[in-house]
């Protein structure tokens, strides 16, 4: 059994907060760049340049890439053998957001009721998805998420004839629909199997995978590719100003599921992809 | 890439006029800054018959709510949010004067109708650029509903803002002809 004081977990929390709003990934950075190449459409290109722009002005000012500094989504893995001491994790979390988007200067973006509508003033609650794990680690990624693209999400139960094929144009067209509003070139999260709450999540997560690698699976690393292929032939283009790249990738994630159901999750994430991993 | 074209606000039916779909501009001069409340606000008022907290002839208003700003910096980055939540209000606030919208993202047929009747125009700016757009925000002070945090209604200075027209006032659209263009 190992002892770890919660206040580390808020430590680190708050950690990641600040520098996952202000410092563009290494990933994020290198498909700018290959965009910038690929990219034929000129306000397209001058978009992209754009984006890449203020990555070096937030890496070098210290200051978020974009004002949505989101609502802080959290995943934490708890090793079965770890015994956290001096507080509970929850509201250890918690306090790490507020003061990570304190000190960061960055946008308190949390009502504390869906329909009043008060800003809770420290963006907190964050969302806390704990899953207990073998071992007396801790593993921590703070992954914010901002409410363009989280707005242009979505869940459809599909029956199983549905298929690859239905899959592939249920995907593509949401794409299609969401257009401009999701801030493109996005990553195209999909959550396939699981349940209802499942698949949502299944969606998120396809989200912290490294931009543009492919599933282990081949079968579903193929369905990647032709999704990412049929969505930037759509000509929507860099912030939707037309153009050949949409999306930077497409992300499967899969689950077993019921015999009847067949359910879909489709997670947009913005340019602006946000999330960073420390283990304790 | 043409070269941009300057702009000053406010506003007047020659230079929105002058305005196409797809054109580089740059922005000097005083905008709003407002988005899903403040939209609400300013409509409930022009419903009660009441002044609005500035005159809207003419005006821009950027859908916006900054982050908060470090010590000396004028302000925090500052990029557009999704338009298509204000749809509800814009054109109440178009037939009053309201001459530009700066966003993200497609608008309502209804938006664009009315952009097409008033001589109006909206622009894009880059969602995402926050800390390149905030360079261009000279000055800002919040002039209503300041519990709003960062959704208060504010009155910003910017000198050469970049921003690309989407809906002309001939009811051009340029998310519509992009991609038409490049799709294959």
């Amino acid at each position: 059994m190992r002892e770890l004081p919660v206040q580390e977990l808020t430590e680190v929390v708050k950690r990641l907060c600040i520098e996952t709003n202000c410092q563009p990934s290494v990933d994020l950075v290198r498909m700018t760049e290959e965009s910038i190449q690929k990219e034929k459409s000129p306000a397209g290109l001058s978009a992209l340049k754009q984006i890449r722009e203020n990555q070096k002005i937030a890496a070098t000012e210290g200051v978020a890439m974009c004002q949505d500094t989101g609502l802080a989504v959290v995943f934490v893995e708890i090793g079965q053998d770890v015994h956290l001491a001096g507080g509970d994790l929850e509201t250890a979390i918690h306090e790490g957001v507020r003061q990570g988007y304190q000190e960061g200067y960055l946008r308190k973006s949390v009502v504390r009721d869906p329909l009043r509508r008060e800003n809770t003033g420290d963006n907190t609650p964050a969302i806390i998805h704990t899953k207990i794990v073998p071992g007396e680690q801790v593993r921590l990624t703070v992954a914010p998420k901002g409410g363009g693209s989280e707005n242009m999400s979505t869940v459809k139960m599909f029956p199983p004839s549905a298929g690859r094929e239905g899959i592939i144009s249920f995907v593509v067209d949401w794409v299609r629909q969401a257009g401009a509003n999701p801030c493109p070139p996005t990553i195209v999260g999909v959550g396939i199997g699981g349940s209802f709450e499942r698949v949502a999540y299944l969606a998120k997560v396809s989200l912290l995978r490294e931009i543009g690698v492919a599933n282990p699976d081949q079968f579903y690393a193929e369905m990647e590719r032709e999704i990412l292929g049929k969505i930037n032939d759509l000509g929507i283009g860099p912030q939707g100003f037309g153009g050949s790249v949409t999306s930077f990738a497409v992300h499967i994630e899969v689950a077993p599921c019921h015999i009847a159901s067949l359910p879909v999750a489709v997670n947009l994430n913005c340019h602006v992809s946000r999330h960073q991993t420390v283990i304790i | 890439m043409t070269e941009p074209i300057k702009i000053s606000t406010p506003l007047t039916d020659a230079s929105v006029r002058s305005l196409k779909a797809g054109d580089n501009v740059l922005i000097t001069g005083t905008i709003y800054a407002g988005r899903d409340i403040v939209h609400q606000r300013l409509v409930e008022l022009l419903q009660q018959g009441k002044p609005l907290p500035f005159d809207i002839c003419g005006q821009i208003i950027y859908y916006v709510g900054p982050a908060p700003a470090r010590p000396g910096q004028v302000i925090g980055p500052a990029g557009p949010t999704t338009s298509y939540r204000m749809d509800g209000y814009t054109p109440q606030l178009v037939e009053r004067g309201l001459k530009g919208m700066i966003g993200k993202g497609n608008r309502s047929q209804a938006v664009v109708d009315a952009i097409v009747k008033n001589q109006a125009v909206y622009f894009a700016a880059i969602g995402g650029a926050a800390a390149l757009i905030a360079r261009t925000i000279q000055k800002a002070e919040v002039i209503a509903w300041p519990e709003l945090g960062p959704e208060a209604l504010q009155r910003l200075e910017v000198v050469d803002m970049p921003v690309i027209v989407i809906n002309d006032s001939n009811g051009n659209d340029l998310y519509a002809e992009g991609q038409k263009h490049y799709a294959r």
